[in-house]
């Protein structure tokens, strides 16, 4: 049937055209059903390469459905969904068409088969995501957005000369496992880590994301991340490198999010955390670390959605969103709180919440696999996550002192996106079956039993009272207007200063020549001059080319009379 | 809850109450070591109450460690905002300004 051949993204894009012609309660209804009727029509598809054509001598796939993708196009759909209805209350038509294009973009890269669809999708989520921070209108989000945008299209740049490597080396576009034996696969590793936000290129992440509009953000932690873990997941499984890279990235941003003031910036280190267990499951590369490493990405999508859309509705009904402004919203925005309270016990991985159930197959693979330190590392991230994103979270927004802001709870539609966001949580954490059957290997992992369970939560509630010590001994850092240095500070800061400062020295440099010449050039003229000066009296003083030039004038003017007098 | 001056924690006593849940809780979950037979997969988990003093330690560490990083990474909070701010930026303006000078002393 045809109906086989329509892919992901096509619905949505299809969506949007229309999106543009209505408005009001139709056009809310078509945002609706856009990702309700693609999921339907994904649940409907085989396995399978369903879409192919030869373009030169390439064959390119644009839709390819198997097991790995398959995963991320129904979580995509998901936080589509969910997306859509926590921002239905928007009248912002630009918002609405970056936010469809966006995930329409990201369903495109996640079907694509070959490696220049891939491309052509990492660019458009590039292009369609930056309005939604661009959408905040103010100057900051602007430069924030222009940062962004340059870093993404630099990730896709890398990305088609990988893939003009590959396929020179190859003589295929098909995007399967690439492996770190060439120039190609190191690109395209280098390609997919910026989007990943692998460590020194992860400033665009914390950089842009809390810019973004409050629906916007949301969006944004859904997608790019997910997708270059995605790629990694299927171009590089079992890649070394990948195991210290992402342990790395589980640990350090963490002690900035600890010390961090915007609540929302805290949220974005927490999202690299969260990556970097995705990237040292993919680096193990075990069937069961790789079912880790996907179905934690499953997971991450919803409760790193579910506390972002919490943050957001604390800045949509505040307008604040620094830890230093906030605090005791509990008392008037009592449903906000518990729903970001079970967004953060799933990411913190409390057994019973969907973060247990995905992470607790990585930790095990990395000790199957005798990585004892990288699992120590992960313990510490895990720990430390619990406490910055867990704790930190919910505590500094909606206890610890009271600020005296009284904002009540945000409007339904964002209430009930994410009572949906939490909801799912939790139905993943009683019941990961439901989630396991979806992964690309079957393993039979059962995350829950009695050892697990017990030392997951002894971890997390020591790290409770550790941090319950430290604020009663007044050790904890206190929120304060601030901002962190991070590597970003190389770019915006050391590189245009250095720059400055080279160029005014070639500035300088080049006036000191230049006078220089000058003034040879002035000695020489007056040399001459008074060379001439002695040579001549009435043709040549002190202007010899001046006053021959006038002479000849004077000459010409004179043949000139004569020619009308004759 | 519903009295509008009183909340659920202006009261010391409730918080009071939910720091104490929590003693006992971890004192249980310390307790239950001992109970369960937990099969471990590595040496390191063996070592009495593994899993409580590294999450205990691992955040003490995290904090002040996070702490001590503000003494060399903080800034005001608009930093990048605001160029000719910070001493670094006292010599980029004078730079620029050299930089005028020498643009526009292309020719006289």
């Amino acid at each position: 049937m045809w109906m086989i051949e329509i892919p992901p993204f096509f619905p949505f894009f299809i969506g949007t055209f229309i999106l543009l012609c209505t408005r009001g309660m139709l056009r809310s209804a078509i945002m609706i059903l856009v990702p309700i009727v693609s999921a339907l029509h994904l649940s409907m598809i085989p396995e399978g390469i369903h879409l192919q054509f030869a373009f030169l001598d390439y064959q390119l796939t644009p839709y390819r459905v198997d097991k790995l993708s398959i995963m991320f196009g129904y979580v995509f759909h998901i936080a589509a969904l969910i997306g859509i209805i926590y921002s239905l209350h928007l009248r912002d038509t630009m918002q609405q068409v970056a936010a469809m294009l966006y995930a329409g973009s990201a369903l495109g890269a996640v079907f694509a088969g070959d490696l220049l669809t891939l491309f052509v999708f990492w660019e458009l989520l590039a292009f369609t995501s930056v309005f939604l921070i661009w959408a905040r209108r103010t100057e900051r989000s602007y430069h924030a957005g222009m940062r962004y945008l340059i870093i993404q299209v630099l990730s896709g740049v890398i990305l088609l000369v990988g893939t003009l490597f590959y396929a020179h080396e190859n003589n295929t576009l098909a995007f399967g496992y690439i492996g770190l034996d060439s120039i190609a696969g190191w690109l395209i590793l280098i390609a997919f880590g910026i989007k990943c936000a692998f460590p020194i290129a992860h400033n665009w992440l914390t950089d842009a994301y809390p810019e973004a509009t409050a629906t916007g953000t949301v969006f944004l932690s859904a997608f790019t991340t997910k997708v270059a873990v995605y790629s990694l997941a299927r171009a590089y499984p079992g890649a070394e490198i990948l195991v210290y890279i992402g342990a790395a990235m589980t640990c350090f941003p963490i002690f900035f999010a600890v010390i961090e003031n915007d609540l929302r910036r805290v949220l974005a280190y927490s999202l690299i955390n969260q990556v970097g267990f995705m990237v040292v499951g993919i680096g193990i590369g075990t069937a069961l670390a790789i079912n880790g490493a996907v179905s934690h990405a499953f997971n991450d999508v919803i409760f790193k959605g579910l506390l972002f859309m919490s943050m957001g509705a604390v800045l949509h009904m505040t307008g604040r969103i620094n830890g230093s402004d906030l605090g005791g919203l509990y008392k008037t925005m009592p449903k906000t709180t518990i729903l970001c309270i079970v967004g953060a016990a799933s990411i913190s991985a409390f057994p019973l919440f969907s973060g247990f159930v995905s992470k607790s197959m990585v930790m095990s693979a990395a000790l199957e696999e005798g990585y004892d330190w990288i699992w120590l590392m992960l313990l510490f991230a895990s720990a430390g996550v619990f406490h910055h994103a867990g704790i930190k979270i919910p505590y500094f927004a909606f206890f610890a002192h009271d600020s005296g802001i009284r904002a009540n709870d945000p409007p339904n539609n964002m209430l009930f996106a994410m009572a949906i966001a939490a909801a799912l949580c939790i139905a993943i954490g009683i019941y990961p079956q439901a989630l396991y059957s979806l992964l690309p290997y079957d393993t039979g992992y059962n995350p829950y039993d009695a050892t697990h369970v017990l030392a997951q939560t002894q971890l997390l509630f020591f790290s409770a009272l550790a941090f319950v010590w430290l604020n009663l001994k007044g050790l904890y850092p206190p929120e304060l207007r601030s901002t962190h240095l991070d590597f970003d500070w190389v770019y915006r800061r050391a590189m245009p200063n250095v720059l400055q400062k080279v160029f005014s020295v070639i500035w300088q440099i080049d006036r000191t020549l230049r006078d220089a010449m000058k003034l040879r050039l002035n000695s020489y003229l007056s040399y001459f001059t008074r060379k001439n000066d002695r040579l001549s009296v009435l043709l040549s003083q002190n202007y010899p080319s001046g006053s021959m030039a006038m002479w000849v004038a004077v000459v010409l003017a004179a043949y000139l009379l004569l020619s009308f007098i004759k | 809850m519903k009295d509008e001056k009183k909340y659920l924690f202006d009261d010391p006593k409730n918080v009071k109450r939910l720091l104490h849940i929590l003693y006992v809780c971890c004192a249980l979950l310390v307790i239950l070591d001992f109970v369960i037979h937990r099969h471990t997969m590595h040496d390191w988990e063996k070592v009495w109450a593994f899993y409580p003093i590294y999450g205990f330690i691992g955040c003490v560490v995290l904090v002040i460690v996070a702490t001590w990083m503000r003494t060399f990474l903080m800034r005001s909070e608009d930093y990048y905002d605001n160029p000719n701010e910070t001493s670094v930026n006292n010599d980029a303006l004078s730079d620029k300004g050299l930089n005028k000078k020498g643009a526009h002393h292309v020719d006289d």
